[in-house]
């Protein structure tokens, strides 16, 4: 086995050496980011249509499990917050309530044509959008949008989570 | 004494749950007094998914309202559009073709299979049977599939149009329908084995929220929830729509009035709606699939075959001699695509625009001229292509006045005789009823949605009270209630 | 078995709408103003004086017993009609199978009415819900708040006046504005990367 053999470094990839047999040398913010992007946990927060595809998903067919996403009741235990659905202008003080309980880091995905701008509803108690009082990291379009949709929105947030840097402050 | 009544003082415990709460089915709230464990007075706060589309569609005309119908009872969609298509069908006074009521009939008996399997998932897992979630999303998945074949859309379908549906179902869709109506009795009592004779389900659900029958009906309770307590109040036998008088099927009714008898009339109305797609695939005629009544129904595309469907897209293209510069079609551009000086023609550009046609409505002075074909072509080639319209070809000509046409008859809707129409239909969960005030224009003057989750949401504390904080998640769950449909 | 599967028995249909109707104008002559029959279905529009006498004789009388209430709701006839709005009753008979519609005039300057959920209690969120879409205040209810709009909303949003796409961000629902404006306060306490 070339591993058990040889010594020294070796550079796998940039920033990233093993030293064998089982050194991994590697910066703070790519294993901090790679152990986020694996563990997103998101809370159950269903709104609307896109919640009952946020189940689907959730369900053994497409299974967000595979990717390390597992849901979780309180806003306290989870890492992200997908909005499955419009916002109401009633609903917004507790979108945000939920949001403010979620630990740092946290990501918010907008799922759904309601949450990114509104939807067909251009009505008097409807939020045009949820990124009027929340800072979403990604939108995913639909109405509802397909589970598939939804997969490609995750994975477009762990990318995003890979590229960060230095989101381990001490103050944070 | 005194001192010991201080010292074991009891008060009541006030507790807020939801609206982000797991088990509430979406964005219920409920403020639970309690004594202990036991439930002293339940105050239930709907509303917080009021979009407004009562409001909504009374701006809208008849055709442009009907997808805002299954963003409310999103759980069966399908069975929501159908009841919105059948009231408006009857203040038009047009008649469906025969094929396609048992169309309807199929698929709004799938939306029922549908709807009761998310049912017994979500109730199973708040009371805490995760199996059966997941053994119902399996089904569930199977279903919305099917409706992928015919609509292209798994959840939110606008399917049903009015006056018929929106296209003929497919052979192929009919046999993997047909299988599976052979596998799907055999995967009921998969879930039956799990918690049918389960100690802790008899425990959870027998007894709990009983509701006897005159009160249920007093209450205005509709659909399973009703025919739990024995009252034999089911619109598709009193009241029967499409083909629902042509096949023959059985209603359960309960006996106690409690979750669990609820609970098993849902089970048994499965195989019944199983049985009723049986019997119409059987049944099913030949023949159209929409009304011929072209003054209020949507006639099929087709017809502007020559400018929406040729082998490349079309273009849109402004003809200098013509265009007076008026800036109609600029302001009216919803890509802002157009552009040109006040008083000088105008021009397109072509990279942007969408090939909404919008810019051809508007033109009063003939200058729009549609390229067929002409997507991406160079602006020189358009020029030369491009046909005044009064060259044009006889075929696109008649193709172009029936795409204007059809623009305008979706926008503006048909000429509604005046008056007023409740009509209701049995939907999964209840009795969904429209009310529509027509004052003869193509717009709803009125519309209004009875819808059953909000009635059920209604009884909640009428069922909890007495009762044990656990068996509030089920009495929530045995009401199956959707908060899009309740809040509309 | 707790549950059976029956054929279950559909009763014969009932009286036509029209005869009910009949009914109706023979018992409250003065109160009935018009009645108009459109599709098969008969609306029978009332004065809104005696509305609890005239439910309460549709509920209660052997013949009619209409038990299911099937929907209660507002309607606004703004410029349109006066008196400017109408609730509107349908009402069904599970026994008997028959159906009648009432349609209650409301006048804009008094827009009061009595309540039914003495007769249907199922009728209480429905006049919420009309109260606080029309502002229609119905006497005799119990618990007469505001049901799917914040409770201290401005205005009501069913009315014709009202506009679709509601008031302006500063004149909107101050819990609302409250969450906008604190959202753009911790705006710069976020994470930026």
């Amino acid at each position: 086995m070339l591993i058990d053999t040889s010594t020294g470094l070796i550079q796998v990839e940039e920033d990233t050496k093993i030293l064998p047999p089982n050194v991994i040398i590697t910066t703070l913010d790519k294993i901090i980011n790679w152990g986020r992007l694996s563990s997103i946990w998101p809370t159950t927060f269903g709104l609307a249509c896109c919640a009952i595809e946020m189940m689907a998903v959730g369900a053994s067919h497409y299974d967000f499990d595979r990717f390390g996403i597992i849901f979780r009741g309180s806003p306290r235990q989870a890492d992200c917050m997908i909005v499955a659905g419009t916002v109401t202008k009633k609903m917004a003080p507790v979108v945000r309530r939920v949001y403010d309980q979620i630990p740092e880091p946290r990501y918010v995905v907008a799922m759904g044509s309601c949450a990114c701008t509104g939807g067909v509803f251009r009505t008097y108690n409807t939020v045009q959008g949820c990124d009027t009082f929340l800072p979403v990291d990604v939108y995913v379009p639909g109405c509802p949008p397909r589970p598939e949709t939804l997969l490609e929105g995750m994975m477009k947030l762990q990318e995003k989570i890979r590229k960060e840097q230095a989101r381990w402050s001490p103050w944070r | 004494m005194e001192l010991v009544e201080k010292i074991f003082e009891t008060r009541e415990l006030n507790v807020n749950m939801g609206p982000q709460h797991p088990a509430t089915h979406g964005v219920l709230r409920l403020v639970l007094d309690i004594d202990g464990e036991t439930i002293v007075k339940v105050t239930p706060y709907v509303g917080y998914l009021h979009r407004g589309i009562e409001k909504l569609g009374e701006s809208m005309s008849y055709f442009q309202a009907l997808p805002l119908t299954d963003r409310m009872d999103y759980v069966s969609a399908m069975a929501n559009n159908i009841g919105y298509c059948i009231a408006v069908e009857r203040l038009f006074g047009i008649e469906v073709p025969e094929r396609a009521k048992f169309i309807r009939t199929i698929v709004g008996e799938m939306a029922r299979i549908a709807n009761h399997l998310l049912w017994l998932a979500t109730h199973a897992l708040d009371i805490g049977a995760m199996t059966v979630f997941l053994y119902c999303f399996r089904e569930r998945e199977w279903i919305l599939e099917l409706f992928e074949m015919i609509c292209g859309a798994r959840l939110t379908v606008t399917y049903p149009r009015i006056g018929g549906v929106k296209n003929d179902v497919p052979a192929e869709f009919l046999d993997s329908l047909w299988k599976f109506t052979e596998e799907f009795p055999t995967r009921i009592p998969e879930y039956e084995t799990l918690i049918d004779q389960n100690r802790i389900w008899l425990k959870r659900t027998k007894g709990i929220g009983v509701i006897s029958a005159e009160e249920a009906v007093n209450w205005g309770l509709t659909g399973p929830t009703l025919r739990g307590s024995g009252v034999p109040y089911d619109i598709r036998k009193h009241m029967p729509y499409d083909a629902y008088d042509k096949v023959d099927f059985e209603v359960p009714i309960g006996t106690e009035g409690d979750t669990y008898d609820r609970y098993r009339c849902r089970m048994m109305e499965m195989r019944q709606s199983n049985n009723i797609i049986r019997q119409c695939i059987e049944k099913l005629p030949p023949g159209p699939i929409m009304a011929e009544t072209p003054n209020f129904t949507l006639q099929p595309k087709d017809k502007m075959m020559p400018i929406t469907h040729p082998t490349k897209e079309h273009a849109f293209y402004i003809i200098e001699k013509a265009c007076k510069g008026c800036g109609m079609c600029l302001r009216a551009c919803p890509a802002k695509a157009i552009f040109g000086e006040k008083k000088q023609p105008h021009k397109i550009k072509q990279d942007l625009c969408l090939g909404c046609a919008t810019c051809y409505v508007t033109c009063k002075f003939k200058a729009l001229t549609i390229v067929p074909g002409g997507k991406g072509f160079p602006e020189e080639k358009l020029a030369e292509l491009a046909v005044p319209p009064d060259k044009v070809p006889e075929d696109i000509k008649k193709a172009q006045e029936y795409l204007v046409k059809h623009f305008e008859f979706i926008k503006r809707g048909p000429k509604v005789p005046q008056g007023d129409i409740y009509i209701a239909t049995e939907v999964p969960k209840g009795e969904l009823g429209f009310y529509f005030i027509s004052d003869g224009s193509g717009k709803p003057y009125r519309m209004r949605v009875r819808a059953p989750s909000f009635v059920h949401a209604g009884v909640l504390p009428r069922l909890c009270v007495g009762h044990l904080v656990a068996d509030v998640i089920a009495n929530i769950g045995t009401i199956d209630i959707v908060l899009g449909e309740c809040d509309r | 078995m707790a549950v059976v599967l029956t054929r279950i028995y559909i009763p014969p249909k009932g009286l036509p709408p029209t005869e009910i109707a009949e009914k109706i104008k023979g018992r409250f002559p003065e109160e009935v103003v018009e009645v108009i029959e459109f599709r098969d279905q008969v609306s029978v529009i009332v004065k809104r004086g005696r509305v609890l006498e005239i439910c309460r004789y549709l509920h209660d009388d052997p013949d009619l017993s209409f038990d299911h209430l099937q929907d209660l709701c507002g309607a606004d006839y703004h410029g349109k009609k006066e008196p400017r709005f109408e609730v509107v009753y349908n009402l069904y008979s599970i026994k008997y199978r028959h159906k009648i519609r009432i349609r209650t005039q409301v006048p804009e300057s008094d827009p009061s009415i009595q309540s039914v959920t003495s007769i249907w209690t199922g009728a209480n969120w429905h006049e919420r819900e009309c109260y606080d879409m029309f502002g229609i205040v119905f006497k005799g209810h119990p618990d007469l708040r505001r049901i799917l709009l914040p409770e201290d909303w401005e205005g009501h949003p069913l009315r014709k006046d009202y506009p679709l796409k509601g008031p302006e961000l500063d004149k909107d629902w101050k819990g609302f504005v409250e969450v906008v404006n604190r959202s753009k306060e911790l705006k710069e306490f976020e994470w930026k990367g």
